[in-house]
């Protein structure tokens, strides 16, 4: 006679030390195994949506900083993206270049947090997230020679950035594009090959290409289910096309792809960064936009590839100062729509190490 | 480049094969009748011409005396994009089909529109709030809601 | 001092209580006072690993961190949740903590000064630590939290599966020395044997480090996955308890390999106690080595190595090692200490291509 089991619910509640901020998953557990899977978030829901239709276009820009608070540039860079689309206003070419080199670190920076928190689930006890974090303190160090900022940079604004960059800028630039791929291959070094690493996350959570596509995933969700996909590449927006990078892709889409796809992007985001720094050329800025920006009536959407994913933001205007709506198409939330299948029959343990190989940040999940 | 299909050019195509489910169609946009949606959404995700096999984004605007939905379409092999729009009136229970059996993507942000606009899916399996509680009354994002 | 009190005659009156009263006291200031040594060492070692500096406020260089740390678990408020079981969870740190300690009681510091010298030492070592997951099952159970329930009864699986190859690795051991008491093992290492057991060394050392519930096999307290485990429901004195047993464990089971395998006492020029202090020490370096480095297995995965992979190998040195005693019984010479490694090589080799870490996904 079979012994029966009766499944339990257990909750993986907001407070907990690896769900990367406010989460909360309701499982189901038939003994070890996940038997459902219920996401319960909303524990940082600020009504951003509603809050920007009366603040002016300018005023929105530091609104969008605290999305996705790790990689605070690419959000400023969506939104004044959208707005230019928008209102048909040009941006000057050295203000393209340093756009695209602050929105390259700024993808290095958040996928180091990813990896290095990932890593933690993984039971590595906080090394590797630390040597991490050593490189990160060097892009932070960076962006606060910049604007004087850590986390909520808004650095971009509608038609340019917002200052010059410094002289020390470039030299401090140069030294990091140097050092940098050393200490990718570093970690590549003591962990690529790592057997336990392997045992714990190949083959675990796959995300079928298929389900992928139909999901609307993302980034290197996306990549790591074995599909080219990359709007700096299918739809270039500032200076893109003129650099030359690659795409990684995974072929199997289990944690361990989407892990090594975001390794292999921040090596592409060192060769974008170089190419971008000897292409910079001189000039102004920003360029001459009114304070009391009114658009024309139209809409737009604006989308860049954040180190998220595709970030979107949908901008309705009726030739007011403010936007008649704004709407930010949240690249980890809609990750997040095939978290039940892909958690599913694992266990608890890779439950959260699925979870954390998606890589979300709760500031956009919530908004 | 990520080419936007014109909305004038796929609208004459629709016409053909749905008559009557175009209402406006510009260069940026197409907007469809809410009857229509379901067919032509599977239209559009199943001809080999268009494939728009992935869902961009779903949004929700409140114009005064309708709510338009609109829907970014993207095919990732053919590399162009749609913005397909669709409007309901009335303000108390308005309703569209849900595109969830289509596009798995629109699941949660469906449930978004629901939740703060009070817009109705009707065919979505798990029609419940997803940012605010239950026994929330009202839907903030609507202009009329402060 | 000790050779003094060691040599007492038995009957003497009040003989026994003399050398039993003077050892107790020696050992609880001897356990506790590593203790904090090594907490001490841990924090800094990983925080060196990690590339940053280890605690290194509170006194010089940090050395007053562990005692830091202890009057504040003494002065936090102690909690009892409402719906447990208030004597199964006020007895639990209790009998988690007293098997940590009883166990030095067999361990030579030098020749002949141990509390008692059992002639089954070995046995009594093993039988007394598989009495503390009582107490954390006990633990698991009081708190009434689905969290350390589930943390309990994985731990319990755990711990059971792997006695096993311990107990295979020790017996290796015991056949080298001819003894189970611990004090002729260390006499009878002439050559420490380490170096004659190099595979059961191995075997011991990953389980014990699955015993005492330390990286690679720490799912018990792992942070990341059940918040704390089974200890997740106490705080104050009772925590403290737990958390020193955690550390005493670790403390014992270094001890016991320092014995088993390093020559315990044995040495060249310093005392011998200086000896035994400096093989301990490296032993728990490398725990805390392998702690800060490596990522932490899944539960079916530990099973798996338990049993397929430390089960077999065990026996496999078990029959080698008795098949060396039968040939040379006088005492095993150096050549052996070559053909143990290779044999060693050749198994972990084959091991390792032919066994896979299970589980994967189940149907529902």
């Amino acid at each position: 006679m079979a012994i029966r089991t009766e499944p339990f619910v257990i909750n993986m509640g907001p407070q907990h030390p690896s769900t990367h901020g406010v989460f909360r998953m309701r499982l189901t557990l038939d003994g070890e195994v996940v038997v459902d899977l219920e996401p319960v978030f909303s524990y940082l829901h600020r009504g951003i949506e509603k809050l920007v239709e009366g603040r002016t276009y300018a005023q929105i820009i530091p609104i969008t900083d605290r999305l996705d608070y790790v990689a605070s540039m690419s959000n400023n860079l969506a939104y004044v993206v959208a707005v230019e689309k928008l209102a048909g206003i040009t941006v000057p070419e050295r203000a393209e270049y340093l756009r695209v080199i602050m929105a390259e670190l700024q993808r290095i920076a958040s996928h180091l947090i990813a990896v290095g928190s990932f890593l933690n689930d993984c039971g590595a006890y906080f090394t590797p997230f630390m040597y991490m974090y050593r490189e990160r303190e060097d892009i932070v160090d960076l962006f606060e020679m910049v604007c004087g900022q850590r986390l909520t940079y808004n650095y971009m604004r509608i038609g340019g950035v917002s200052h010059d960059v410094p002289d020390e800028f470039l030299v401090a630039l140069d030294k990091f594009v140097r050092r940098m791929p050393y200490f990718i291959d570093e970690y590549d070094q003591l962990l690529a090959e790592n057997e336990i690493l392997l045992a714990r996350t190949k083959g675990v959570g796959i995300l079928p290409k298929e389900l992928a596509i139909n999901s609307s995933a993302a980034g290197p969700v996306l990549r790591g289910s074995d599909v080219k996909w990359d709007i700096r590449k299918a739809d270039p927006y500032s200076v893109y096309d003129r650099f030359e990078f690659d795409i990684p892709t995974g072929s199997v889409g289990d944690c361990y792809d989407r892990y090594r796809v975001r390794v292999e992007e921040m090596r592409q985001s060192v060769r974008i960064i170089k190419q971008a720094m000897e292409q910079l050329p001189p000039g102004e800025v920003r360029s001459e936009v009114l304070p009391l920006l009114r658009p024309p009536v139209g809409e737009a959407y604006g989308h860049i590839e954040g180190p998220k994913g595709e970030l979107g933001f949908y901008l309705v205007s009726d030739n007011s100062i403010a936007p008649y709506r704004l709407h930010i198409r949240p690249p980890t939330l809609i990750n997040l729509t095939a978290l039940h299948d892909m958690i599913i029959g694992w266990k608890i343990q890779d439950a959260v190490i699925i979870f954390g190989s998606i890589d979300i940040c709760l500031g956009e999940v919530d908004r | 480049m990520t080419i936007a299909l014109s909305g004038k050019e796929v609208g004459t195509k629709l016409e053909e094969k749905f008559p009557g489910s175009i209402v406006e169609s510009s260069q940026d946009s197409l907007l469809v009748k809410s009857e229509f949606l379901l067919p032509v959404a599977t239209y559009l995700k199943d001809t080999p011409g268009f494939d728009f096999d992935y869902l961009a984004c779903i949004t929700a605007v409140d114009y005064s005396d309708y709510f338009e939905v609109v829907y970014h379409l993207t095919s990732l092999e053919r590399n162009h994009s749609l913005v397909m729009k669709t409007r309901c009136y009335g303000r108390d229970n308005p309703s569209l089909p849900s595109v969830v059996s289509l596009w798995r993507g629109a699941d949660f942000q469906e449930r978004e529109i629901y939740d703060l606009m009070g817009i109705n899916f009707d065919g979505h399996p798990n029609m419940k709030r997803i940012f605010l509680w239950q026994g929330f009354e009202g839907h903030p994002l609507r202009r009329d809601y402060l | 001092m000790a050779n003094y009190i060691a040599a007492l005659p038995p009957d003497w009156p009040g003989g026994f209580w003399v050398h039993f009263g003077v050892f107790t006291v020696i050992l609880l200031v001897f356990v506790l006072v590593m203790a904090l040594v090594i907490i001490y060492l841990e924090r800094r070692g990983i925080g060196r690993f990690q590339s940053r500096l280890g605690p290194n406020r509170t006194g010089p260089f940090g050395l007053l961190q562990p005692i830091a740390d202890a009057i504040k678990a003494l002065t936090k408020e102690s909690i009892t949740p409402a719906k447990g079981d208030k004597w199964v969870y006020w007895l639990a740190p209790v009998i988690a903590f007293v098997p940590a300690l009883m166990i030095f009681a067999v361990i030579p510091f030098q020749d002949g000064a141990l509390l008692a010298d059992l002639n089954i030492g070995i046995l009594y070592v093993v039988a007394i630590s598989s009495v503390s997951i009582v107490g954390i099952f006990m633990a698991g159970w009081g708190s009434s939290n689905k969290y350390s329930l589930l943390g309990a009864m994985r731990s319990i699986a755990l711990v059971v599966s792997y006695e096993i190859p311990l107990g295979l690795a020790i017996i290796g051991v015991v056949l080298l020395a001819g003894s189970l008491s611990m004090n002729e093992i260390v006499t009878s290492q002439s050559i420490p044997f380490i170096l004659l057991q190099p595979l059961g060394f191995l075997i011991f050392f990953l389980a014990a480090s699955a015993e005492i519930n330390r990286s690679p096999f720490d799912l018990l307290e792992a942070e990341s996955e059940i918040v704390a485990g089974y200890h997740i429901e106490y705080s104050g004195m009772k925590f403290a308890l737990f958390y020193l047993a955690e550390y005493c464990e670790a403390l014992a089971i270094c001890a016991i390999i320092t014995t088993l395998f390093l020559g315990g006492w044995r040495g060249p020029v310093l005392p011998p106690i200086l000896w035994f202090l400096i093989k301990v020490v490296l032993v728990f370096f490398v725990f805390v080595w392998v702690r800060s480095t490596v990522p932490r297995l899944r539960v079916d995965q530990i099973m798996d190595f338990a049993w397929k992979c430390l089960l077999p190998l065990a026996l496999i040195n078990l029959f080698i090692t008795g098949l060396q005693v039968v040939v040379w019984p006088e005492g095993l010479p150096w050549m052996v200490v070559f053909l143990n490694l290779a044999i060693m090589a050749v198994l972990i080799l084959l091991w390792s291509k032919l066994f896979k870490l299970g589980g994967g996904r189940v149907e529902v």
